[in-house]
């Protein structure tokens, strides 16, 4: 393929990938940025270029040697709820903006520490940069010249461009904001895409190889089975091979935790934790589907090209070598596709520590005190900057003088050996309190050391002098000293052999100075916190051990120089106002400093943070009796503000309790009023009607006609009975609302009671030709007050009599036994009972709002009566829901 | 010619004493039973005065009171409140709204006529 071509596909494709950042960016709230599919695709930055060509190569090489790589980070994803979780809810709390800010933290916001993190993990991830401009140079050549695809004599100054275009990008996206510990939402999303493109095309070369180019899976596995070295390729092949799988699993089991590019995916660019859940599947299976054709891709190139030395391009070279140059672009794609975003998430990781834990401590502090803080921020971000260029153009210069003589494959170990040197403080830390900050710098050094001794050292050293005598015969001559088979140890490959010794030396040293050396208060303070994060969480500001005398202001104007005025001011408002200080507190106190220095972490690193404000306080020594104490008292502190803040619920229940009962006691009172008002008005009617009539009778003037006279006189009759039958009514119901009514309980037969009351009520609803019919005629005894459970079934009845029609009323009286009770209805076929007065119709005086009939005859307390009575019987009452017409009240006598 | 009254109250035994009461005093004697049949006959009469009760079923007295005073036709109809509820409040409302007399009950028969003879006379 022509040369400009390719540059014109790689400008073009780089210009896609700037749009969807800037897009991101620019929706940073959107649900396409923040969901867990984003998460666990930016996870997949996991599989650069040497997953995309080196697997290969291995697989053609040594077998399914290219596995464990990918098993580490499996056996790694189910953990994640519980270990990653854990970092991350730290990580969030204190503003961390890199695993070298993290491993710091927990041993006491430790300077030297966070930049030996920093430097190890830049002698870790340097190498492995320049592997991707590696694959990067080697494969545009492949696509661009198709004389001589070996050949590397000249070194392509495109490699060069693509790396600065490449800076150019991840300072672009990466250092928009002073604070690191802001997500980076754009190359998040860029990087997301990318492990889609890089994982479709790769399944496309894999489908194309093994479908089109061969007859399927079982074709390439004939032809290849007979060739020789199969056996030995495709097995374990004893003890000392299944010790290799062992070390290689265990390192990138480490490594999907503690690669700078895995932290800032998984920990500092994560939304919520909850997007965990998804990726602990999600990822493993993005993993697997990479993985399926390797093999066959690597056999089908074996089968092809007979000699496997240019075994890790093959997914390129097959397509070229069948002429289809199309789907060799797309390979090509995917592979620039996996080296974009390791390079840019790596620079960005490593430009965060370089900056927030080497550069600003270790030179910058004195300076930014005496700045603006638009400048400090402005210093900051060029500080990133320059790091992000830095770290591109060494790794690229690298890759120059290096990188050539090695594969892919071998870089990429490196890089996981070195970086496992932090694991001992970074696993150990979080699940030990002992482990103390001389054990994390020992480990780590001793541990670096002696995996740059077995594993760098060797081809460096071969590079320069030419020689393999040192791998021959060790340091000076002493063959315990053979960096590939040190004291003796001859049967693991290099990586495995130094991961073991490294971590050995690494882990021991730990252990021993952590047992033989206590961390300060402050160290020993933070990996309380770390250690027990749980409570961790509810100690928060409290949790610093701190004494001294600090002032507010000195603080705050350390704040305004990398917050500027208004964010500090406002920082400090919230800061008072959530543990109730009055707003012109002066004397600071451990919570404000640990609260200024979480507010500052973010954009200079912790370390740098603690001794910023350091300098504006007077820091006093302070004894492990005092440290001791003062943890116990926050931690009593924490207990008796739960007491405080049950109590404190208690309170406010039992006020709400007295407000409900003030409200009910008013209620009472106005209802007590409506009665009374109502029972006036009751009283009122049949007096004015005897009042009226009487006077009129009286009247010796008038000679009023007989038959008027005898109507008067009825009338007056009618009233009196009236009355009497309300006061009667209003007298029980008092009795019997106050409680001071006892039942006269007795064995009755039920039967008999009903007949009595349909014989009391019999004459009226003669009167209006209602029948009323007795269904049960069954006899059954039981206990109760008679003469009230009559009136209960004479007041339904009757009720029931005045909303039946005249001449079609019908009204069935029925009881069943149910379980321990008699249950007693009363039916009619009236107008039924509206759905929204079921729930009153128990009141006293209440008259349904729908009136279209005339004023009910009666007290209005007759059903307020009847369910006392229930009620004094312990029994039931309620009219039944949901009848298309008439009504049924139902009530249960229950006996035992 | 003969005055005209219009009894509204649901009280069959109230109504019945008061009717014999005008039709003594020479009237011409509405009933109506509660507020909306009252309504209804004065469609088509337009009596010298009403006498309502307010507690009643559907249209209530206020309602009545409203409606007549809203009526051009009845513009001359005197209205009197004849009810149970005596509260200075419950007064104080009849009037407001426009009631030419306010009566309680229990009430004497000859007090209520002389009421409402000084009204139409």
């Amino acid at each position: 393929m022509n040369n400009y071509t390719l540059v014109a596909i790689i400008i073009i494709y780089l210009a896609v990938l700037f749009y969807i950042a800037f897009l991101a960016e620019k929706k940073r709230q959107s649900k396409w940025v923040n969901n867990p599919y984003v998460y666990t695709l930016s996870l997949a930055v996991y599989c650069s270029a040497w997953t995309y060509y080196g697997s290969v190569g291995i697989a053609a090489n040594s077998g399914i040697n290219f596995l464990p790589i990918y098993l580490g980070p499996v056996i790694a994803a189910p953990l994640w709820i519980v270990v990653l979780r854990k970092i991350i809810r730290i990580s969030k709390q204190h503003k961390i903006s890199s695993i070298a800010d993290f491993i710091s933290l927990r041993y006491g916001n430790n300077r030297f520490l966070g930049a030996l993190v920093t430097i190890v993990c830049l002698f870790g991830t340097l190498p492995y940069i320049s592997l991707q401009l590696k694959a990067v140079s080697e494969t545009f050549e492949i696509m661009s010249d198709d004389t001589s695809y070996i050949s590397t004599t000249v070194i392509d100054d495109s490699t060069f461009y693509v790396a600065l275009l490449l800076a150019i990008f991840a300072t672009f996206f990466g250092t928009q904001n002073a604070d690191a510990s802001e997500k980076h939402k754009g190359i998040i999303a860029s990087v997301a895409f990318e492990s889609v493109l890089k994982l479709v095309f790769f399944l496309i070369i894999g489908a194309y190889v093994t479908f089109y180019l061969f007859d399927g899976t079982t074709d390439i596995y004939n032809q290849i089975s007979i060739t020789e070295n199969f056996k030995e390729l495709t097995t374990l092949s004893g003890v000392e091979d299944g010790f290799n799988w062992l070390f290689l699993i265990g390192l990138s089991f480490m490594a999907i935790f503690l690669l700078p590019r895995q932290f800032q995916v998984s920990v500092l660019e994560n939304n919520r934790e909850k997007h965990l859940k998804k990726a602990i599947w999600l990822f493993p299976l993005y993993l697997l589907l990479f993985n399926i054709f390797v093999i066959f891709i690597a056999w089908a190139g074996k089968l092809t090209f007979g000699s496997t030395e240019n075994a890790e391009y093959y997914s390129l070279l097959l397509p070229l070598e069948n002429g289809n140059s199309f789907l060799a672009t797309l390979v090509f794609l995917g592979g620039f596709s996996a080296v974009i975003s390791m390079v840019i998430v790596s620079t960005l990781a490593l430009s965060t520590m370089v900056s927030n834990n080497l550069i600003i401590p270790y030179g910058f502090l004195d300076k930014f005190i005496k700045n603006q803080p638009e400048r400090n921020s402005k210093y900051i971000k060029s500080i990133r900057r320059i790091s992000i260029f830095t770290i591109i153009i060494t790794a690229y210069f690298f890759y120059v003088s290096f990188s050539k003589e090695l594969s892919l494959y071998s870089i990429g170990l490196i890089s996981f050996v070195i970086i496992a040197q932090l694991a001992p403080s970074f696993f150990i830390g979080l699940y030990w309190n002992r482990g103390s900050s001389k054990a994390a710098v020992a480990g780590i050094i001793v541990g670096f050391l002696i995996a740059v001794y077995t594993l760098v050292l060797p081809f460096t050293i071969q590079a320069y002098t030419g020689t393999d005598d040192f791998t021959q015969y060790g340091l000076l001559g002493v063959s315990e000293l053979k960096p590939y088979a040190l004291f003796g140890i001859d049967f693991l490959s290099p990586p495995a052999h130094a991961f073991f010794w490294s971590m050995t030396f690494n882990l021991m040293s730990y252990l021993v100075f952590s047992l033989i050396s206590k961390g300060n208060y402050r160290e020993r303070n933070y990996a309380e916190m770390f250690v027990d994060s749980k409570n961790f969480s509810t100690l928060q500001d409290s949790a610093l051990v701190w004494k001294g005398e600090a002032y507010v202001s000195d603080i705050k104007s350390v704040l305004v120089r990398f917050l500027g005025e208004k964010r500090a001011t406002r920082a400090l408002t919230i800061f008072f106002t959530k543990y109730k200080l009055p707003q012109d507190t002066q004397l600071a106190d451990a919570r404000l400093i640990n609260f200024s220095e979480k507010l500052l972490t973010g954009s200079i690193g912790s370390a740098s943070a603690k001794i910023l404000i350091a300098s504006v306080v007077k820091e006093e020594q302070i004894s492990l009796v005092e440290v001791l104490k003062i943890l116990e008292e926050s931690k009593e502190n924490i207990v008796s503000n739960k007491v405080l803040l049950e109590k404190s619920k208690e309170l406010s229940q039992l006020s709400s309790k007295l407000k409900d009962a003030n409200e009910e006691l008013i209620s009472k009172d106005k209802q007590k009023d409506e009665f009374l008002d109502t029972v006036a008005h009751e009283l009122k009617t049949p007096i004015t009607g005897i009042r009226a009539a009487t006077e009129l009778l009286m009247d010796e003037d008038d000679d009023m006609p007989k038959e008027i006279k005898a109507q008067f006189l009825k009338n007056i009759l009618q009233d009196s009975d009236r009355l009497g039958r309300l006061i009667h009514n209003i007298l029980d119901f008092e009795k019997l609302e106050t409680g001071r009514l006892n039942l006269d309980m007795q064995y009755h037969d039920i039967q008999k009671t009903i007949t009595k009351a349909i014989s009391s009520i019999s004459q009226i609803a003669a009167k209006k030709d209602v029948k009323i019919i007795n269904k049960n005629l069954h006899v059954f005894s039981t206990n109760y007050d008679e003469d009230r459970i009559l009136q209960v079934l004479t007041n339904l009845l009757s009720n029931a009599i005045k909303f039946c029609e005249p001449n079609t009323g019908e009204i069935i009286i029925d009881y069943k036994l149910g379980n321990e009770m008699v249950e007693i209805s009363v039916t009619d076929n009236g107008k039924g009972i509206p759905v929204e007065d079921h729930d009153f119709i128990f009141d006293k005086f209440y008259q349904s709002q729908d009136q279209n009939t005339r004023k009910p005859q009666g007290s209005g307390l007759g059903l307020a009566i009847t369910k006392q009575i229930v009620d004094k019987h312990n029994g039931k009452i309620w009219a039944k829901k949901g009848l298309k017409n008439g009504a049924t009240l139902v009530f249960t006598i229950p006996f035992k | 010619m003969k005055k005209k009254i219009l009894i509204v109250d649901d009280e069959p035994n109230i109504v019945m004493s008061l009717e014999y009461t005008f039709k003594k005093q020479d009237f011409e004697v509405f009933i109506a039973r509660d507020g909306s049949e009252a309504l209804e006959i004065l469609k088509h009469h337009i009596p010298n005065v009403v006498l309502l009760d307010i507690m009643m079923p559907n249209v209530d007295g206020y309602q009545t009171l409203t409606h007549i005073k809203n009526t051009a036709s009845l513009k001359d109809t005197k209205v009197v409140f004849l009810t149970a509820k005596n509260k200075a409040s419950d007064i104080e409302k009849g009037l407001k709204l426009g009631a030419d007399k306010y009566l309680t009950k229990p009430f004497s028969v000859k007090k209520i006529v002389s009421e409402i003879l000084e009204l139409v006379t």
